[in-house]
């Protein structure tokens, strides 16, 4: 299976980076080249094979239901781009 | 007196305790080192500062015969690695400018057993490459040459190429990796030194800047298989943060260590002896099958039949996790903003993205969304952890007739800067004999084997069961013996 420029195009938009049309052409053969390799998987029998879930056997924990951190607003905030009022601050998102 | 730089771990850790120099100056020679070394393009940021505090918290503690594991080691620490108060970036210019908060769990680990930290690591950008030349902050060069008396830069591999390139140009005696793929193993082949990459969740993954989260594992790289046993004591451990660490004792992995492999079956896996391979690759095999039998070991030949299609496998599930985890860089809460003048919230993302992300980071994002979308999940991603099952399985089946298994590490030796950075599929066909362990969560690691025709460092590789580093630092360690590889670059710098 090949994509075209349409799914590139789509593609991008889903992992929201702005391409331009000369990017996207470029990703285009690039993109090709890989997906045609990957897809030699397609030879190998897997009837009947249970997709891996965990690689070294591990029991899922639980842990107590209490707060172990917070209070740390300043800290969560000091790399923010844009912070105000104590909030992450983004463009409007609502007219 | 000896050049402090030349000492490893080990030598460090010892000559502190007995008091033939001190931590101090120790942490000096190599920060002076960091500095001399600047032209390989290594460290990412420098902090000899803390380096100079653990040595003087080291003196202290020896005062008081109250020594740690590591007092008096300064070490190199991988971009990768979130460190409190010291930027963080991973090498992407999407996290120029991060501070860390908080401080990983490896690093806080490698801290309270009392190392230090030179600076932090150049690397490829994200972990995502095989040469150190995705890095958003410059290549790293290795310090080695080839002896035909041409001047090429060459890669120190990737993406642990400051990592390989620091503790082999004598910057550092040790220094955290990070390997999704063959991230400590191919670079520490390229650099002439030793890297382990433990059983997945041994080492703790939080507060490690994520890639690929099912295959990320810590491990330490160093001059020889002792000092990888040392730190990666100290790195390893139960984490309740880091939902997939193993509760489970940290074996004596220094004390245990052991070059007989009387007893041991070594597995020689034929699917290994790829198309095209050089024949210098194939002798340094058959060289290191020779030194492991004259450890004793008995040489068994065994087939792992889905070899050759743990690449590609591996090019779906870790595109399809990165581009899950690498999602959070979105302009909001650290890193880069781009915000173009009206633009609005989706925008802002895509601006930002766009802006921060290097090309090979976006590529296997794309291609890490496009498996993972409506439509072509099953034909992928789910197709792709059939195999991976598969190829867990081939390891089980091998490993009921062998203990360890040996391999070369990479298929050719460091090949020279920009020479396949044009052509993403040749650059990923690196990682051949490395990604199939990490796929199965093995513990892995490269010790150098010799020097090919243009005297670069080859390395070899010896895989062994889930939870047996034991086995795999011991086999090292018989190589190591036997290889006497006393070779090092030439102070070019």
């Amino acid at each position: 299976m090949s994509v075209d420029l349409a799914t590139v195009r789509k593609i991008a938009s889903l992992a929201r980076i702005a391409t331009s049309d000369a990017e996207a052409e470029a990703l285009l053969p690039e993109l090709n080249n890989i997906i045609g390799w990957i897809e030699q998987l397609g030879e190998v029998d897997t009837t009947g094979v249970e997709p891996l879930a965990a690689v070294i056997p591990n029991h899922l924990r639980l842990r107590e239901d209490r707060v172990t951190d917070g209070g740390i607003r300043d800290a969560v905030l000091a790399n923010a781009p844009q912070a105000e009022h104590g909030f992450f601050a983004v463009p409007k998102v609502i007219e | 007196m000896t050049n402090l730089t030349d000492l490893g771990i080990a030598d460090i850790r010892d000559g502190v305790a007995t008091g033939s120099f001190s931590a101090r100056e120790v942490a000096t020679a190599f920060n002076d080192a960091v500095v001399a070394g600047r032209a390989l393009n290594a460290y990412l940021v420098e902090t000899p500062e803390l380096a100079l505090a653990a040595a003087d918290a080291a003196d202290a503690a020896k005062a008081l015969g109250d020594l740690k594991p590591l007092s008096g080691v300064p070490l190199g620490i991988k971009d990768l690695f979130c460190t409190k108060g010291v930027e963080t970036t991973a090498a992407s210019g999407i996290l120029k400018g991060f501070v860390p908060q908080y401080e990983s769990t490896i690093s806080a680990k490698l801290f309270d057993a009392g190392a230090g930290m030179l600076g932090k690591l150049n690397m490829d950008q994200f972990a995502m490459g095989s040469s150190n030349e995705t890095s958003a902050f410059g290549n790293v060069i290795s310090p080695w040459k080839r002896n035909d008396g041409g001047n090429a830069a060459l890669a120190p591999g990737g993406s642990s190429g400051g990592s390989s390139s620091a503790v082999s140009a004598r910057m550092a005696p040790g220094a955290t990796g990070t390997d999704t793929g063959g991230s400590i193993r191919q670079p520490a082949a390229f650099t002439g030194i030793s890297g382990i990459k433990p059983t997945y969740g041994r080492c703790s993954r939080w507060g490690t800047i994520a890639f690929a989260s099912s295959l990320d594992q810590a491990g330490p790289m160093a001059r020889d298989v002792r000092d990888c046993a040392i730190m990666l004591e100290a790195m390893s451990g139960f984490d309740p943060k880091d939902a997939t660490s193993l509760d489970l004792p940290v074996p004596a992995w220094e004390t245990s260590l052991s070059g007989d492999l009387k007893g041991k079956k070594v597995g020689v896996p034929k699917e290994y002896r790829v198309d095209g391979m050089p024949p210098e690759i194939e002798a340094l095999w058959q060289q290191g099958i020779a030194y492991v039998k004259d450890a004793g070991a008995e040489i068994v030949e065994v087939s792992l039949p889905h070899t050759k299609y743990a690449l590609p496998t591996y090019y779906i599930i870790a595109p399809a996790e990165a581009s899950s985890n690498l999602a959070r860089y979105d302009g909001v809460r650290y890193g880069l903003r781009d915000l173009p003048d009206g633009a609005n919230l989706q925008q802002m993302y895509a601006a930002t993205r766009a802006d921060g992300f290097g090309a090979e980071v976006k590529r296997r994002i794309m291609i890490g969304t496009y498996v993972l979308s409506a439509g072509f999940y099953d034909a992928y991603f789910t197709k792709a952890q059939k195999v991976r099952a598969l190829i867990v399985r081939d390891f089980e089946q091998a490993f009921a007739t062998c203990d360890v298994l040996l391999t070369p590490t990479a298929p050719s030796a460091a090949f020279g800067l920009g020479e396949k950075s044009d052509d993403p599929l040749a650059m990923y066909l690196n990682d051949v004999f490395t990604v199939p362990s990490s796929l199965a969560g093995l513990p892995a690691m490269s010790v150098p084997g010799g020097l090919d025709g243009q005297g670069l460092p080859l390395g070899l590789q010896i895989i062994g069961r889930a939870l047996d580093e034991q086995s795999v630092l011991n086999a090292g360690l018989a190589i190591e013996q036997r290889a006497g590889f006393t070779a090092r670059p030439g102070q070019w710098w």
